[in-house]
């Protein structure tokens, strides 16, 4: 697992706690998981992904990731509905481990409003919580 | 001779089994055709499985090479944390495999079956007699289906006392099938805070103990070897606000002659046959998870029971509260006779079987304290629990210690589990260790410490005599390959 | 004591490196309220007297010829199989955690899996269940979380006790069960499946011998958008007739003792349990898998354990953990030694034994309840006075059927069952009591 300065945490993303990252594009908000999520996991081998048209709400799960010793609830940052799928994770689920942020995308969810989304956590807090996390663990 | 064995030797090369086939080969014995040929319809008739084509001594050879590339106690230490992998007395075997026994059909007339009721009573009766308690069931077949008996009579009990609970109170230290048990009869596990000592306190039970709980599970010693000595005050606890105490028997080997399960306030709790009670486990079962119960889950007891009327044994269904039927007939009987051949043999000095497993527990500890991190330095029973933080600053983690210990001669601890441990490697020696044994498996590991130290290379990459190295289990969960090319 | 290794010497060493000074002082955490008061009051036994015992208990077992099948057909078990399988390599070991010195567990059930899939005619099998009734109620809850509709149909013609196993495990949940009663001929009655079932669970062939038409059933099941879960009690029906998984079933599930593992008084048997490879994450138990080690050599490892109970926690498929390891490898054993050809002969000699005793006993006066086919089991009205009879012939040796008391609609039917293990003497020797 990486330490906290071998993490990339992205500066233009907003986060949960539960370390999925989240980026709005007009009323779509793409999500994934960050570089701390894939490196505790390790080597991803299967993604349960929601199928398009879903409902999700903020803080429920919508999925799964499994390593082979770990499996680990996939939860939405923000209330709406599916859009779209990242289909390419279905035969390639060490896309999230190569690409967190670019090619190992999650879903997109159409929302609302921005309420939820702009209530995330931004990059700066984000950084200071999960270097607690790593403080703790060390 | 290395005061621990090593690995050098022979291992042949194996194929698959429809590798080895050609078509036309039987290796089966067919009787005499001494009756004429039935025809079905021919619609109802299958091609027949794709299975090999091999002559017996092509099946002989090929499973005695399997055989060679495991390691069963036989071959030699065993020191799987929480699974108790003891010595398996060969009488055992001989004694299940009489005929009387193993070419007894289920479905035989009461009158023809006293012999194997007259000896599932005698267990019953022994596993009372060891544990305390009031009455026992044998059906379940493991011990992850004694816990779901004990959870389902829980559930009964409380159906049946007109209120439903939701939820059950799990420590972390409880054992990794029992959330998934209680699951089953829809409680939701409640979390319960730990002492600095690695026990629960009554004040955290307390805390979360109320009338919409239906109880606790409890294993004691817990996973930690520990021995939860507040059970008694957290079973009242729990039995004023209503609730039960189920008992997790995985560990009981560190208790017989000692504790009093039904002192201890437990109402149900399984035993694990081919831990304690030393029945083979057979590289995945089967086994056997008999419950034992206080009054008060007598009537709840899987159906049906063996009833004695004078000399003479009965089944009787007659328990209207029963949760049911547990097993396609009454329990994994072959393992039974092994146990009782156990209980048996031992008799009293069961407790001496307890004494030498927390004995030797406490030795290894003794002999690896201090190079390898001990989390939990209080007092332990049957098992020990370490850990790697100190060869983890070398990049030497717990897997690689369990894996150079096979180049020693030794099968691993259990690793990663306690999951409340990070690390952990679990040891659990048992009694028939002699301790040569156990002296050759401290000192291994005090090498691989030393070689963790001065040169990881020596351990990360193992182990080096095995039939293969360390499997890719990425690629095996990733691309799914769960069976092979049929023969043709 | 002879499984304890340790001389006074080694005590006293072993008791110095501790820093106590009697073993007893080790057991000090443990209260003195939680203590037993007594010492164990059960007799150390020498292996001599021990077996004297047993030997007797195992006596007082009548041996007889028995004509009972219903979940535990008799077979003929090959010298070898059990040979084999005693190795204490494959004895004496545990579920296969360090793939590395377990690779001979490990291909041998990955060899069980595909061989139980070929059989079965499924694309995925596991490392077996506990046994047939078990395995039919976790395929219960399998199909219920794909199809996610808390409803089942059940055919009243699977074994009894496997529908008293099924109860159990449904009993805490709000899952409901709709009972499929039987057509005159024998078979289950599909005409009357709800439309908002997870699945239809079948037996074939059913608890009265007959070979059910899967085929129909399957296509009733579907019709509603739900599985087909099809169960079985004789494994060896499998080497003659049209197997489930080529008639459209979901999920099979059924006990594999027919496969070199003797009576027992019923236990351990093996559970099988196989689907479509689209319910792979569904299926409770282990899983074999197939991959490459470091030096890219094929080997074998457990995987999918993120579906299981040690990981998944309360979430997981299901709690099962230990399951019948051994007799799957023995069933295995059976399966490689039968082959294609010798499983296909000696299921045929099964139903020809069976079709002789059926012959016979119908020229005794017995008439047969349903006009069905049937493999190695079949059912019959038996003429007055058998009732009587069959006390009679239970001192002469044999065990005449099994009276169908859970089905009080037969008036006066019997269940029998003739295997390979029956010779023409043997069963002309019965006949001839009978009548």
């Amino acid at each position: 697992m990486k330490t906290f300065g071998e993490l990339d945490i992205r500066k233009d993303l907003s986060y949960t706690k539960t370390h999925e990252w989240a980026k709005k594009t007009d009323r779509v908000v793409r999500v994934g998981v960050d570089d701390y999520a894939q490196s505790a996991l390790g080597d991803i081998v299967y993604v349960e992904l929601p199928s398009v048209g879903a409902a999700t709400g903020a803080g429920a799960a919508f999925g799964s990731l499994e390593s082979t010793k770990a499996v680990s609830d996939l939860n939405s940052p923000v209330t709406g509905k599916v859009v779209a799928v990242n289909e390419a994770l279905s035969d390639s689920p060490e896309l999230i481990n190569a690409s967190p942020y670019e090619d190992g995308w999650i879903v997109e969810i159409e929302v609302p409003d921005s309420k939820e989304f702009d209530a995330l956590l931004k990059s700066d807090a984000y950084s200071e919580f999960v270097k607690t996390l790593d403080e703790e663990h060390q | 001779m290395d005061r621990y064995p090593g690995t050098r030797g022979l291992a042949f090369r194996e194929a698959l089994l429809w590798e080895r086939s050609r078509k036309g080969r039987i290796g089966l014995s067919l009787p005499e055709q001494d009756v004429p040929r039935s025809e079905l319809d021919a619609g109802l008739v299958g091609d027949g499985p794709d299975l090999p084509e091999l002559s017996e001594v092509d099946v002989v050879r090929h499973y005695t090479r399997l055989s060679t590339w495991n390691c069963g106690v036989d071959t030699g230490t065993y020191p799987l944390g929480s699974c108790t992998m003891k010595y398996n007395p060969k009488i055992n075997d001989r004694v299940a495999g009489l005929p009387g026994f193993a070419n007894l059909h289920p479905m035989m007339p009461v009158e023809c079956i006293q012999g194997a009721l007259s000896l599932m009573y005698a267990l019953e009766r022994d596993l009372l007699e060891i544990t305390g308690m009031h009455a026992a069931s044998l059906q379940p077949s493991a011990g992850a289906q004694g816990e779901l008996a004990g959870m389902l009579m829980i559930h009964a009990y409380h159906a049946h006392r007109g209120r439903q609970r939701r939820k059950i109170i799990m420590p972390a230290t409880a054992h990794g099938t029992n959330p998934a048990s209680a699951a089953l009869c829809g409680y939701s596990p409640v979390p319960v805070q730990l002492s600095q000592d690695g026990i629960m306190t009554p004040e955290a039970i307390r805390e979360v103990m109320d009338e919409d709980t239906a109880g606790i599970m409890i294993t004691n010693p817990n996973t930690l070897g520990i021995f939860e000595s507040h059970i008694a005050e957290i079973a009242k606890i729990i039995h004023e606000k209503g609730g039960l105490v189920y008992g997790d028997g995985a560990n009981l080997n560190a208790l017989m002659g000692y504790a009093d399960v039904e002192k201890m306030g437990i109402d149900v709790l399984h035993v694990n046959v081919h831990k304690t009670l030393s029945t083979p486990h057979g590289g995945g079962g089967p086994g056997a998870g008999p419950v034992v119960v206080r009054d008060v889950l007598e009537p709840f007891l899987p159906v049906p029971r063996v009833v004695k009327d004078g000399d003479r044994y009965t089944l009787s269904s007659d328990a209207p509260l029963s949760i049911g039927r547990l097993h396609s007939f009454f329990g994994n009987f072959a393992v039974l006779v092994r146990a009782l051949a156990y209980t048996r043999t031992l008799g009293k000095h069961l407790k001496d079987v307890t004494e030498m497993a927390v004995l030797n527990a406490n030795y290894v500890k003794a002999g690896l304290k201090g190079v390898y991190n001990l989390p939990f330095p209080q007092p332990s029973l049957h098992e020990c629990i370490f850990n790697d933080a100190i060869q983890r600053k070398q990049g030497v983690t717990t897997l690689d210690v369990a894996k150079r210990l096979i180049d020693f001669g030794y099968h691993p601890p259990t690793v990663y589990f306690p999951l409340v441990v990070d690390g952990a490697l679990m040891i659990e020696p048992t009694e028939t260790e002699s301790k040569a044994d156990l002296d050759g498996f401290v000192e291994a590991l005090r090498a691989i410490a030393g070689e963790a130290a001065a040169n990881p290379a020596m351990v990360t990459d193992t182990p080096k005599n095995t039939a293969v190295a360390r499997p890719d289990e990425v690629l095996a969960a990733r691309h799914l390959i769960l069976r092979g090319e049929t023969p043709q | 004591m002879r499984y304890l290794s340790h001389t006074p010497d080694d005590l006293r060493e072993m008791m110095e490196v501790i820093g106590i000074e009697r073993v007893e002082e080790l057991f000090d955490s443990i209260p003195q309220g939680v203590r037993r008061d007594s010492e164990i009051a059960i007799e150390p036994e020498s292996e001599w007297r021990l077996l004297r015992e047993f030997e007797a208990m195992a006596a007082a077992n009548c041996p007889v010829t028995t004509f009972i099948g219903a979940g535990s057909c008799a077979h003929h078990v090959p010298a070898h199989v059990p040979y084999l399988a005693s190795r204490s390599e494959f004895l004496t070991s545990y579920t296969p955690y360090q793939p590395e010195i377990s690779q001979g567990t490990l291909q041998a059930i990955f060899e069980f899996q595909t061989m139980t899939g070929s059989l079965l005619g499924m694309e995925v099998a596991n490392a077996s269940m506990y046994d047939g009734a078990s395995a039919l109620a976790e395929a219960a809850l399998m199909a219920i979380r794909v199809k996610k509709k808390p409803k089942i149909a059940v055919s009243r013609l699977s074994h009894p006790h496997y529908l008293q196993v099924l109860s159990t495990y449904l009993r805490p949940t709000a899952f409901e069960t709709v009972e499929l009663g039987a057509l005159p001929d024998g078979r289950t009655d599909c005409g009357k499946v709800p439309g908002d079932v997870s699945a239809v669970l079948v037996q074939s062939p059913n608890f009265l011998g007959v070979v059910e038409d899967l085929g129909a059933v399957a296509e009733a099941a579907h019709a509603r958008g739900a599985l087909l879960v099809a169960s079985f009690t004789e494994a060896m029906a499998w080497g003659l007739l049209k197997n489930p998984g080529s008639q459209g079933a979901d999920i099979v599930c059924g006990e594999g003792s027919s496969f070199g593992i003797p009576h027992n008084f019923g236990g351990p048997g093996v559970g099988m349990l196989a689907c479509r490879k689209d319910f792979v994450r569904a299926i409770p138990g282990r899983l074999v898998g197939q991959t490459v080690d470091r030096n890219g050599e094929r080997s074998f490892v457990l995987t999918l354990a993120a579906r299981e109970q040690h990981i998944r926690r309360e979430k997981a498929v299901s709690n099962i953990c230990t399951n019948s390891g051994h007799n799957a490898l023995t069933a295995a054993i059976y399966m490689a030694t039968a082959g294609r050809e010798g499983l296909r002969r000696i299921a045929q000699i099964n139903h020809d034994k069976a079709a002789y005793l059926k012959a016979g006993l119908e020229k005794a006066g017995f008439r047969p309840l349903f006009n069905a086919p049937f493999f190695n089991e079949f059912a019959l009205t038996a003429p007055a006075g058998f009732e009587q009879r069959r006390a009679k012939l239970l001192e002469k040796g044999f065990a005449a059927g099994l009276k169908l008391d859970a089905f009080p609609e037969y008036k006066d039917a019997y269940l029998f069952c003739a295997t390979e293990v029956h010779t023409r003497d043997v069963l002309d020797a019965f006949l001839k009591e009978v009548a």
